[in-house]
């Protein structure tokens, strides 16, 4: 009884949060159990650092309306901000638990700052121009912070655009920053449990703002400008207010990306522009708006590749052939002409009410 | 209703993909994923025995050592994750045609990385998965960096043919075949000194490649005690090496005589020609990455005339493994080896013969295998493609002679 009391979207929203939860107790279980293997062990990090991606970039596509090309850039961002605090705090701050909360908090600040300073100009302007100015920042910042030498030693910091001998350095410096080398050893704090709690205070965060007033706004943008304007929604604020969470979000899963690996370099491979693309087509392949679509898409978008490590070089083709299968089939007129006569409903009944809330 | 039908149909395409592998590696069948999102990929631990590059038929009494290898076979990278694979291949079977390693056979298996420390890791987890019991990767530098990680973690051995940046090596289990950047650069600068070559010299280098910067870092440490003078350095990045022409332009002002080049031969031959445009012909110097040079295609190979490189192999050599190793990989692969191959060809060698020093057995598992080599790793003396009497230090760095290759008459001659 109670459940009907409760509306659509928190019926709805709740199953996404139990879907992580229950993802989440069956993985530990099978690990206990020590039924996972060392490659499921090693993606799950990862996988949740590509959900909170998906989850985030869907804040802006999904539900601002806006096209984001750039949110490798914030996590780029967020990455480096947060392993360079990392990095230099390893000998200060020794508990790896408050170092790594410091490191997202940082990580999500940075990547907000530069969220919100790229949204002031360009989301008070119409069309893609969001897309082509988050395209060139994340081509811009990749670029930026391989020119960037930045060492410490007993007489401070020392910051150099060219190379590492610019900075003059004591010998006993510690080069944090290098250039195109990156950042190396950066503390390995991420965890499979710190990955899941941050996707649900990221869905906590996505779903309450969409379901809240402020959501309301930006979906009434969204969806007629104009008439939102005449009610007296403040366009830009709500738009930046979407951006900014959208990028801050972004740069988390930029903290858990590099507290997952000893070595963070801003290669065109993790942070460019076929990053960002690859977020987008998990939120546009999970449905745009739809927010526990774009986390089923990110896991099984993840996960393929390395399932198919067997087929060599052909799995970047199956890749290929799986995400054209996938539109055909929910897009498509003879997709979904197939799709009602062999309607789920009618096949599995009951079935897979459970299975869905499973 | 949507997205109900579309998380069935990721189900169904998971489900696939397992079945797929499965019955390719001839091994149980998966059970299908009745949750794609969790529980399917529990078990495709199993499917990681499906990678065809296994090259031996393993012995009779079923007991073979798994070698594992790393590296990017697709993507910019794939020409060194390539060699790589296939220098190891030809080792492989070597070494099981004339009776394996203490009579029992090698099992090869090499996963791609993609070039990404990422990708890397999880290469490495399916292959921990299949049974590796040594690593030899990964190929390139950051990805290295990152899997180091993981095989000290899990003390598994670790030889890298080819990650060059320092901490590649940092941890007591891992060992390289190749040079480190600041050993070429210092190696480099030290000959160009002793050897009296030029005082005022330029540099031009990649500032977005990790390798280019290590080199040109250490050598310009090293200049000043050699008494070279650096009048000139340009720095250009990946997504901008095309055109030379200002950094040869700030060369040739500077009135350098020597033009040091430590990236890769792809953009050294469009230095070469800018330098012939601008009729400016100082002596060129490179690094390893300049092994290839010969083979660009348009490229007048005449331009490369008098060019110095430091290698650590070269193919047209009289030595008798050398020919013995090019012969086969050319009929094999239809083209001559470079570095990156004849570097794998020797890791291979170097993990037989560290072995057999230290009486490794098929049955031991990876950790024991892992601190019977590292002791052994500093005892063995090794004679291979890419050098004489090489030895190893305990921080995994090699000791060998650099070779220096001068082009003359359109190929590379050992100096």
């Amino acid at each position: 009884m109670k459940m009907k009391a409760w509306n659509k979207s928190t019926k709805s929203n709740l199953i996404t949060y139990g879907m992580v939860i229950a993802a989440y107790v069956i993985m530990e279980i099978l690990m206990k159990a020590g039924m996972v293997s060392s490659l499921l062990q090693g993606l799950l990090v990862p996988l949740c650092t590509y959900v909170i991606l998906a989850v985030s970039l869907n804040l802006v596509v999904g539900i601002s309306g806006e096209l984001s090309l750039g949110h490798a850039g914030f996590m780029c961002v967020g990455a480096f901000a947060s392993a360079f605090f990392s990095n230099y705090t390893k000998e200060a701050i020794t508990v790896s638990g408050l170092r790594f909360f410091l490191a997202i908090l940082i990580g999500a600040a940075v990547a907000a700052l530069f969220g919100f300073l790229i949204g002031i100009p360009v989301l008070r302007l119409r069309g893609d121009y969001l897309a082509i100015v988050t395209l060139a920042f994340g081509e811009i910042i990749k670029n930026v912070i391989n020119v960037i030498f930045l060492g410490h030693d007993s007489k401070g910091f020392h910051i150099s655009f060219k190379d590492a001998f610019s900075m003059n350095m004591e010998p006993d410096g510690e080069v944090l920053i290098n250039g195109p080398q990156g950042i190396t050893g950066t503390p390995h704090d991420s965890s499979f449990l710190i990955g899941v709690i941050l996707i649900l205070i990221t869905l906590f965060i996505v779903i309450n703002m969409v379901n809240s007033r402020t959501g309301r706004a930006i979906m009434a943008i969204r969806d007629n400008r104009i008439a939102a304007e005449s009610v007296g929604i403040h366009i830009t604020k709500y738009k930046l207010l979407a951006f900014t969470v959208s990028a801050s979000l972004a740069g988390v899963a930029g903290v858990l990306y590099a507290h997952n690996l000893s070595t963070l370099a801003a290669q065109p491979k993790n942070f460019g522009y076929n990053m960002s693309i690859m977020i987008l087509v998990f939120v546009v392949l999970g449905g745009i708006g739809n927010i526990r679509g774009s986390i089923i898409a990110a896991v099984v978008l993840t996960l393929l590749p390395e399932l198919l490590r067997s087929l060599n070089d052909y799995r970047m083709l199956m890749y290929a052939v799986v995400l054209i299968a996938t539109m055909i089939f929910t897009s498509s007129p003879g997709g979904q002409a197939f799709r009602e006569r062999y309607s789920l409903k009618a096949l599995l009944g009951q079935k897979k009410q459970e299975k869905e809330a499973k | 209703m949507k997205k109900k039908a579309l998380s069935l149909l990721l189900a169904c395409a998971m489900t696939f993909s397992l079945a797929a592998c499965g019955g390719k590696g001839g091994e149980t069948e998966a059970p299908a994923a009745d949750n794609a999102e969790t529980e399917a990929p529990a078990e495709a631990g199993n499917d990681a025995e499906a990678g065809d590059d296994a090259e031996a038929p393993a012995a009779s009494d079923g007991a073979v050592i798994k070698i594992g290898g790393i590296g990017p076979t697709t993507g910019g990278a794939s020409a060194y994750g390539i060699a790589v694979q296939r220098g190891m291949e030809i080792a492989v079977e070597e070494i099981n045609g004339a009776g394996g390693i203490g009579g029992v056979q090698i099992e090869l298996n090499f996963q791609d990385d993609e070039h990404d420390p990422e990708k890397s890791v999880n290469a490495y987890n399916t292959l921990k998965d299949w049974g590796m019991q040594v690593l030899i990767g990964s190929v390139t530098s950051n990805p290295c960096i990152a899997v180091a990680e993981q095989t000290y973690n899990d003390n598994m051995f670790q030889l890298t043919p080819s990650g060059t940046a320092v901490k590649c090596v940092q941890y007591d289990n891992a060992f390289r075949m190749c040079f480190s950047d600041p050993n070429q650069g210092l190696e480099s600068a030290k000959y160009i000194g002793e050897n009296g070559l030029a005082t005022k010299v330029a540099v031009i280098y990649d500032s977005s490649d990790p390798y280019s910067v290590g080199i040109y870092e250490a050598f310009r440490a090293e200049a000043a005690n050699q008494n070279i003078e650096i009048v000139s350095d340009a720095a250009f990045t990946a997504d901008n090496r095309t055109d030379f022409s200002t950094a040869v332009q700030g060369a040739k002002n500077a009135g350098a005589e020597l033009l040091y080049m430590p990236f890769y031969y792809t953009e050294a031959s469009l230095v070469l020609a800018e330098c012939s445009k601008q009729s400016y012909a100082p002596l060129f110097f490179g690094v390893d990455g300049m092994d290839g040079i010969l083979s660009v295609e348009n490229f007048d190979a005449s331009l490369a005339e008098d060019l110095m490189y430091m290698a650590p192999f070269v193919a047209n050599s009289d030595d008798e493994m050398v020919k013995s190793f090019v012969g086969k990989y050319q009929e094999k692969y239809g083209e001559i080896p470079n570095q990156f191959a004849a570097d794998a060809y020797d890791c291979v060698y170097v993990v037989k013969a560290a072995m057999e020093e230290a009486g490794v057995t098929a049955d031991m598992d990876a950790s024991a295998i892992c601190d019977a080599l590292k002791t052994a790793m500093t005892s063995i003396t090794f004679d291979g493609i890419t050098g004489k009497g090489i030895s190893w230090e305990a921080s995994g760095e090699p000791n060998k002679a650099p070779l220096i290759v001068q082009i003359k008459g359109g190929e590379g001659v050992a100096l």
